[in-house]
């Protein structure tokens, strides 16, 4: 068994559960935004793990060198694309907590169940 | 080597992570996530993916910070320290991390190329790149050719988020129209960027030209060289988001105004469109670019050069969209 | 003359190693947020300009160097303004040097 390998592995498991204990416990809404985008660059961090291979380079052809490794250019591609896509949706979130920000005057989630309630 | 760097850099990734969710001030959350932008960017280009690492160290460094600083500058510094669910949370997160690591001991070795992940589809592409489209970046093959309508819909995605964030924010708040008369001298004071601290100003003026020709650069040279239409986007509207901070928010409207704002963004999604359908006009199928030319491997070039240049615009209007929109908005 | 170039590239590598990790050391040690800064943007030019010409000596005359030239201004332009633009921001917002607090005089007046 490769650890050192394993590592990767254990670090996604570790900072996807940082990420969505920021979601689960903290109150504030921008907090628990911090965590999802956290949460989701630990997935990024999978996919990219997962396309790796060993003494492999990144998957661009260079003139006069024949027979390299590449690493898996579908996760790149894939996760490319979900980085951009993760800060629109992220923005899209920072704009509900201001619209939320202006109707309730807060943006913990306590009180604003609290005002909910009244 | 690369492995013991590798370690080296998730367990500052890791510290970080766990400083981000344990600091108090937001603020100090936001520039925390920056260097773990960073580190994360560092981590991709380790395990060959340089093209990630671009897109995330332009993204997650760049815009996504002064997005966050925006909302800071229009919610709350400060998070009150109230967690009522502290103990359970940590139970389950507890738990689940667990599970998530006995789980790792059953997935396949890190780096073993004849993982299931390796076997299918990944070679045919990295095989046959050269013989249809002869292009040496196979990220930007399968982005803009082999999966073109993956990346059709991310963009639309990307339009979509844009156009909810101009619906959130893009209207002024009812209380303020009738004191807009007596809110646009203090506008103008706020909205003068930097314009009063000499250095930062004059570096930042030499620096912008630069980081516009380097985002052209990566959007043109992305077939060559890791690069394509999303990381141009994201540097080059980073590059004038910093244009807007030394300048102030009305110069950078004045350079590129709302309308041309708005026609980046449709126009771009409208022409990774079209080139679908001029495609299937030509006889092919929707997002086949191998008629648009005689050859059909110009053809794909071509094809793969126009829908780059598409995502760019889209990708540069919709943040840049995003962050006037969060800019425009006073403090309420 | 290959074995020559290695000896002095890897030698200006792990100086500027030691110079980063002086800054480092520095940014954690000093009693406030100017000397805290001092610290570490000094050792961190010095520190890049070395590592970056290690590496040059390892890519050659080549195009990888004439990119490591531009990097290289890039940082000497850029770290130096965002120490700058830092101090000054926090200077501005109220943060005063641990000595001016200490003989209890405002350097602002």
């Amino acid at each position: 068994m490769d650890w050192l390998g394993v590592y990767y592995y254990w670090a996604f498991a570790a900072l996807l559960m940082i990420g969505f204990y920021a979601v689960i416990a903290k109150s504030n809404l921008i907090k628990k935004l911090i965590g999802l985008s956290m949460f989701q660059s630990a997935v990024f961090l999978l996919y990219i793990t997962m396309g790796k291979i060993d003494d492999g380079t990144a998957p661009i052809y260079h003139e006069g060198i024949s027979q390299q490794i590449f690493s898996n250019p579908l996760p790149q591609v894939l996760i490319l694309t979900a980085i951009v896509v993760g800060i629109s949706t992220v923005a899209l979130g920072l704009g509900i907590i201001v619209r939320i920000q202006e109707e309730y005057g807060s943006i913990e989630e306590h009180e604003i169940l609290g005002i909910d309630e009244r | 080597m690369t492995v013991f760097f590798g370690v080296f850099l998730l367990t500052l990734l890791l510290i970080v992570a766990i400083a981000i969710v344990r600091a108090d001030n937001l603020f100090v959350a936001v520039m925390l996530g920056g260097i773990f932008s960073l580190l994360m960017a560092t981590i991709f280009f380790l395990l060959d993916a340089p093209d990630v690492a671009l897109t995330e160290a332009a993204v997650g460094a760049g815009i996504s910070t002064v997005l966050y600083l925006a909302a800071l500058a229009l919610t709350a510094e400060r998070e009150k320290r109230h967690t009522v669910h502290q103990i359970k949370a940590l139970v389950v997160v507890t738990t689940t991390a667990l599970l998530v690591i006995f789980a790792t001991f059953d997935n396949v070795q890190f780096g073993d190329p004849t993982a299931p992940v390796h076997v299918h589809v990944g070679p045919w592409y990295l095989e046959n790149t050269q013989r249809y489209m002869d292009i040496p970046n196979v990220v930007t093959a399968i982005l803009g050719s082999f999966r073109g309508y993956d990346t059709l819909g991310e963009l639309f995605v990307v339009f979509t988020a844009g156009i909810g964030v101009l619906f959130l924010l893009g209207t002024r708040p009812k209380k303020d129209t009738e004191a807009a008369e007596t809110l646009i001298p203090q506008q103008s004071e706020t909205s003068e960027g930097l314009r009063n601290y000499l250095i930062p100003r004059l570096t930042g003026r030499l620096l912008v030209p630069i980081i516009l020709l380097f985002g052209l650069y990566v959007q043109f040279h992305g077939e060559y060289s890791p690069g394509g239409g999303f990381q141009a986007g994201a540097i080059i509207a980073a590059g004038i988001i910093l244009y807007a901070l030394l300048e102030g928010e009305t110069a950078a409207l004045r350079v590129v105004p709302q309308w041309m704002l708005m026609a980046l963004m449709a126009g771009g999604a409208l022409l990774y469109g079209m080139v679908g359908v001029v495609g299937m006009l030509l006889g092919g199928q929707f997002l086949d670019y191998s008629v648009l030319a005689d050859n059909p491997v110009t053809g794909q070039q071509l094809g793969i050069l126009l829908i780059e240049l598409g995502v760019g615009m889209t990708v540069s209007g919709v943040l840049l969209s995003i962050f006037h929109a969060f800019a425009a908005r006073d403090k309420y | 003359m290959s074995l020559l170039l290695d000896v002095l590239s890897w030698g200006l590598l792990s100086l500027g190693g030691v110079f980063v990790f002086i800054g480092g050391l520095g940014a954690v040690r000093m009693p406030d947020l100017y000397t805290r800064m001092h610290a570490a943007s000094l050792t961190d030019t010095i520190g890049s300009i070395l590592i970056i010409v290690g590496v040059m000596l390892q890519a050659g005359a080549s195009l990888a160097t004439l990119k490591l030239i531009m990097i290289l201004i890039f940082l000497l332009l850029t770290s130096p303004t965002a120490t700058n633009a830092l101090a000054s921001a926090a200077l501005i917002s109220g943060n005063l040097p641990k000595v001016a607090t200490q003989y209890g005089k405002d350097p602002s007046q």
